[in-house]
């Protein structure tokens, strides 16, 4: 499990680090974000690659769990 | 010597996507005392693309503003582009631009020669626009900012507000959608350098082809497509208009390889924004993909004209601007109003 935060990066940051963190083909990545498009954009890249996503939601930060 | 800065690594956001949201601006505005004048025949109330103030019978006064961050490193596309976007707005009245301002924002890392290629950029777009660049405010700060505030005039009779649009209007488009996520992309190097080129020439093109032909016709009503997006602006539209929008979203222009783009999760924040002050009102077919209904919501950066004319001129209007405008499109029709004012459908 690899652990990622991309809390106070804009768009296209947070992708671009789920993107390259991907490049080594883990089964399960946890990402740490702090805005609705971070969350949106990760959620559809990591859906893009063949990942499932779920996310949790606390004090403006969202928690995504990304799975094989 | 100072070293070279990206001009875009200096901005926060891209373009139009810098827009603040139309939902969030009009609460803004709510309660404050304003004067009113007759003669504002459009203001901020209206929400549309310029004000307009009637002089005399003959003639409208039409002003706007626009401007924002580095959307390309170029700076002299960057100037050409936040002319172009500014001017607009006068275009989408049915006007034609006079006299411009300058607005800018320079940052204590640029050099002389980038903010007079910024600068070049802008007059280069305003002498082809045949208006004439006034003065201006420069100031210092944290984020470089350009555009212009522009002032043209209109026969007040031929006014193009963007709330006139009629039942059995057919929509024609004038430019491809997906800039703002084609933008963001190329902030993370995912977009090639031909494409982006195509892309820049695009938003760096003026209206004005496409206004000087659509006032041969008898066009409603018209709006420019910029940062509240296709649908935002479609919005806008049949609201102020009191009809519905049907969109057929297998007509709707765009550059292809911003869908695959818009799946990996390109999206510029202003789209999610648009999303969320336009969805309540868009009835979308179940079959239509999201990553497409992310581009109609993509915040466009000097995009096109949306141009609501009767179905039997809509045809000549099109052929005509397609002689000059390859990417025009008739995208849709309006009808009486309906349960949501805008309906986005799909042949397939």
């Amino acid at each position: 499990m690899k652990e990622l935060d991309a809390r106070g990066l804009s768009c296209p940051e947070p992708v671009v680090m789920i993107r390259k963190a991907m490049i080594s083909k883990e089964n399960a990545y946890q990402m740490v974000v702090d805005n609705v498009t971070a969350k949106e954009n990760v959620t559809r890249y990591a859906q893009h690659q063949g990942y499932q996503v779920s996310v949790q939601e606390a004090d403006g930060e969202y928690r995504l769990s990304i799975t094989k | 010597m100072e070293t070279e800065v990206k001009l875009t690594k200096l901005a926060s956001c891209a373009g139009c996507g810098a827009k603040v949201g139309a939902g969030t601006l009009s609460c803004l505005l709510e309660g404050f005392q304003t004067h009113k004048d007759p003669r504002l025949v459009v203001g901020y109330d209206k929400s549309d693309d310029a004000c307009v103030y009637v002089v005399n019978e003959e003639t409208a006064l039409i002003q706007t503003t626009d401007f924002f961050p580095p959307i390309v490193d170029d700076p002299f596309l960057y100037g050409q582009i936040a002319a172009a976007n500014a001017l607009s707005d006068v275009y989408a009245m049915g006007g034609e631009p006079r006299l411009a301002l300058n607005i800018m924002c320079v940052t204590e890392t640029m050099d002389t020669t980038t903010i007079q290629e910024i600068l070049r950029g802008g007059y280069s777009k305003v002498f082809e626009a045949g208006a004439v660049i006034a003065g201006g405010h420069t100031i210092h700060g944290a984020e470089p900012i350009y555009g212009l505030a522009v002032s043209g005039f209109i026969d007040p009779q031929k006014v193009l507000t963007n709330s006139a649009a009629r039942p059995g209007d057919v929509l024609i488009l004038t430019k491809p959608l997906g800039v703002g996520i084609l933008t963001t992309a190329a902030k993370a190097d995912m977009v090639e350098a031909p494409v982006m080129d195509r892309i820049y020439q695009q938003m760096a093109t003026l209206n004005k082809t496409a206004r000087d032909i659509m006032v041969k016709y008898p066009v409603h009503s018209c709006t420019d497509v910029t940062g509240f997006s296709l649908l935002g602006h479609s919005f806008e539209m049949a609201q102020g208009s009191g009809c519905s929008i049907h969109l057929c979203a297998d007509k709707v222009p765009y550059h292809k390889e911003a869908y695959e783009l818009a799946e990996m999760g390109f999206i510029p924040a202003g789209a999610y924004r648009n999303r969320e002050f336009a969805q309540a009102g868009v009835y979308a077919a179940e079959t239509l993909s999201r990553a497409l209904q992310d581009i109609f919501y993509d915040p466009q950066t000097s995009g096109g004209l949306l141009i609501a004319l009767p179905q039997n001129s809509a045809q000549e209007l099109l052929k005509e601007l397609q002689d000059r405008i390859p990417s025009a499109a008739i995208i849709g029709y309006a009808t009486e109003k309906q349960d949501y004012p805008i309906y986005l459908e799909s042949d397939s």
